[in-house]
């Protein structure tokens, strides 16, 4: 249970930057989810707080205390490894005991946590296994019982659910989930599915090239990216992003958007006539429009999924724009089909920096 | 069981089971039978030859099998006598004892009628033989020249510089291994650079040192020199490079100290390696000679191999006793491997990773 706070943090491997001065606040119990391409840092951001790597420059506080060059086994935190880490020649009591046997806890008060974590995690009949005779999400169970047991600070959980099959992630998920609502514990996650990232955080920082894009609960980032990153980074399919040239901004916003002139009845927001402009458009605000709708379209690719459908389509001039329909479709590889955009949905990103220009 | 499998061994073909013998077969077959009989001939001579009797292993033409000449009791005379198959002038074939040879001539007797004397033309006499063990190679020396004590001493170096080795060794592997500090390739280059120093080279020096601090005629002057080898090093910490950083740092966030992380969690991991640079270690150290040859001088601190060659005087040569000593220092070694060579190709294989 802790606060973080981390303050100009910036770390560089000889030459190469990887974090470019982060500033985060972390609350007591929250659910933090960093998210981003492979190569954003995050993973590097997680360690820095864990204190397996030392910061170049900044500051890292954990309860307004300073910790910046504490070493990790000093920090009060405990950490879920991607590869789960778990020590192959020591039982699964074992491998939970370790921590507590550091800590110098008492045999029979350590055999008490181990049993209450073993019992949380369903990993009672396992105790004296070794990790290679578990199934991953065994192992990965076994992993987070590691740290439960410590009662640490802070979770510090790096990719956990990477390495399990589709199925399994969503239900470890779920268990992860449920057990924050019940430990209550301050938890800081890495991932880079969004997926994961839209389902268990509290708030979610997303992360691109060393630097933080926003911070923000799930559906802030959803429905108001701050810049084009965010938002094709959260949301799946991701968004569509149409080129587009402003041709007047007065009350009816009219765009030039591949061949087809777009009129979007909106509020006038400052538009400048001849900007280049990058249109966001996400494919659950687009439709098939009964009428002309906003652009012609040819469909390129159904995918049906039964309970919804995506249809990848090409307009003249622009990127393949997805769309998502919900149920089945009728609609098949090459026919003509006018597609029209949610205008209250509808994000406009500056085409040079991606900072949102006017959001919903 | 075994016979299953060495006929199976044998019945591997190169299409497959059974088939028939490509020449390729039979060329792989010779190179092995050759290796064999490199590599088990002299072991197997040794151990026949060790059972010769001292007569015997002069013998020329030298027999494979420890043959013994019959000796027979002869009223009338003092000593036994060997006894031969002489084919006498008439072309008939008795077996005579010899009393004595002069010259090409040797004077016999029939054992059965100790009166009549035979002259023989050595060329005419054949020995009469019979296969004897010369047990009395191993029981003697064992008696007579400490050999147990020469033996504790051995298994007191070997085992107690076997542990020194692995633990020195493989706590200057996990430096070089697991931390990064500045010059940490050059610290690692000097470790393995040593390799090339051979130890004729600073026999001299070490000699000094170890005489400054008191320790000639002590058996630790024969453990601590060699304690850390660059061999060792270079192994350990070949193998640790190999264990996932994340135990480390997992066993890092579990608050373990550096201590206890090399103690419980790289030192069990690392088993395997240290079980094969154990097995070096034991045969290195049983096998020394030349150093303990130097600093030991007294006889109740010898080892065995400086034990084996006090058998090899300035003048004759005990060969019946040497070669029995030498099959009693093998079997130790031989042991070590029967028990732990199965280490040396299976490791702890899985590391909990995915």
């Amino acid at each position: 249970m802790a606060e973080l706070t981390l303050t100009g943090a910036r770390k560089s491997f000889g030459t190469i930057n990887v974090l470019h001065g982060i500033d985060l606040a972390v609350k007591d119990g929250e659910f933090i989810v960093f998210v981003g391409p492979s190569g954003c840092g995050k993973s590097t951001l997680l360690r820095v707080i864990a204190g397996l790597e030392n910061v170049t420059s900044g500051e890292v506080h954990i309860d307004g205390e300073r910790v910046t060059h504490l070493p990790a086994s000093e920090r009060g935190l405990a950490m879920v490894f991607q590869s789960y880490a778990l020590y192959p020649h020591m039982s699964v009591a074992k491998n939970m005991a370790f921590a507590l046997e550091n800590m110098g806890l008492k045999p029979a008060e350590i055999e008490a946590r181990v049993a209450r974590a073993a019992a949380m995690l369903r990993l009672t009949d396992y105790l004296d296994r070794k990790p290679k005779a578990l199934s991953g999400g065994q192992r990965q169970r076994v992993a987070i019982g590691r740290a439960i047991v410590r009662d640490p600070k802070i979770f510090l959980f790096d990719e956990p659910l990477s390495n399990l099959d589709a199925e399994l992630r969503v239900a470890t998920r779920k268990e992860l989930a449920a057990l924050h609502a019940k430990l209550g514990g301050t938890m800081i996650y890495v991932t880079h599915d969004q997926v994961e990232a839209m389902t268990l955080a509290d708030r979610i920082v997303v992360l691109n090239a060393g630097r933080i894009e926003q911070v923000g609960t799930p559906l802030e980032l959803y429905n108001r990216p701050s810049n084009a990153f965010v938002a094709g980074f959260i949301g799946s399919p991701r968004m569509n992003f149409l080129p587009a040239v402003v041709m007047s901004d007065d009350g009816t916003l009219r765009l030039s958007v591949g061949e087809r002139e777009v009129a979007l009845p909106r509020a006038a927001s400052g538009l400048v006539a001849g900007a280049n402009v990058t249109l966001g458009i996400r494919p659950e605000h687009i439709d098939v429009a009964p009428d002309n709708g906003m652009l012609a379209a040819t469909v390129d690719l159904v995918e049906q999924l039964g309970g919804e459908t995506f249809i990848y389509a090409s307009a003249p001039g622009l990127p393949q724009i997805t769309l998502r329909e919900d149920g089945q479709s009728q609609f098949y590889r090459g026919d003509a089909i006018a597609i029209r955009f949610a205008v209250d949905h509808l994000h406009i990103f500056d085409a040079t920096t991606g900072a949102a220009l006017a959001r919903p | 069981m075994a016979t299953t499998r060495l006929s199976s061994l044998l019945g591997q073909r190169r299409n497959g089971q059974g088939r028939p013998l490509h020449w390729t077969d039979v060329a792989a077959y010779v190179y092995l039978a050759l290796g064999v009989v490199l590599m088990f001939g002299p072991v197997l001579w040794l151990v026949m030859s060790s059972f010769k009797t001292e007569s015997a292993l002069l013998e020329f033409p030298p027999s494979a099998l420890p043959f013994a000449q019959v000796e027979v009791t002869v009223p009338g005379q003092p000593q036994k006598l060997p006894l031969f198959r002489v084919t006498l002038p008439d072309g008939t074939v008795r077996q005579l004892a010899q009393v004595r040879r002069i010259g090409l001539i040797a004077q016999m007797v029939d054992p059965a009628n100790p009166s009549q004397q035979f002259r023989v033309a050595i060329d005419k006499r054949e020995p009469v033989r019979h296969i004897a063990l010369a047990t009395e190679n191993y029981g003697e020396p064992l008696q007579r020249f400490a050999f147990l004590r020469f033996l504790s001493n051995s298994v007191f170096v070997t085992l107690v510089a076997t542990l020194i080795t692995l633990l020195i060794n493989s706590m200057a592997a996990y430096g070089l291994a697991v931390y990064q500090f500045p010059g940490k390739q050059v610290a690692t280059i000097a470790v393995i650079g040593t390799l090339m120093i051979p130890m004729t080279i600073i026999l001299v020096p070490v000699y000094l040192v170890v005489t400054e601090l008191g320790l000639t005629n002590s058996l630790w002057a024969v453990i601590l020199p060699g304690a850390a080898t660059p061999t060792g090093v270079f192994l350990l910490r070949q193998y640790m490079l190999t264990l996932p950083k994340d135990l480390i740092e997992a066993a890092r966030m579990d608050k373990a100290s550096e201590w206890q992380i090399y103690w419980r969690i790289v030192m069990p991991l690392t088993l395997p390696a240290l079980a094969v640079l154990a097995i070096f270690s034991i045969m290195w150290r049983w096998n020394e000679f030349l150093w303990p040859l130097a600093v030991l001088t007294k006889t109740e601190v010898y080892t065995l191999q400086i034990a084996l060659n006090a058998f090899q005087g300035e003048l004759q040569t005990q060969w019946h006793y040497l070669l029995a000593m030498t099959v009693v220092t093998l079997i130790p070694v031989a042991l070590v491997f029967v028990f732990l060579q199965r280490f040396i190709t299976t490791g702890i294989g899985s590391t909990g990773m995915k």
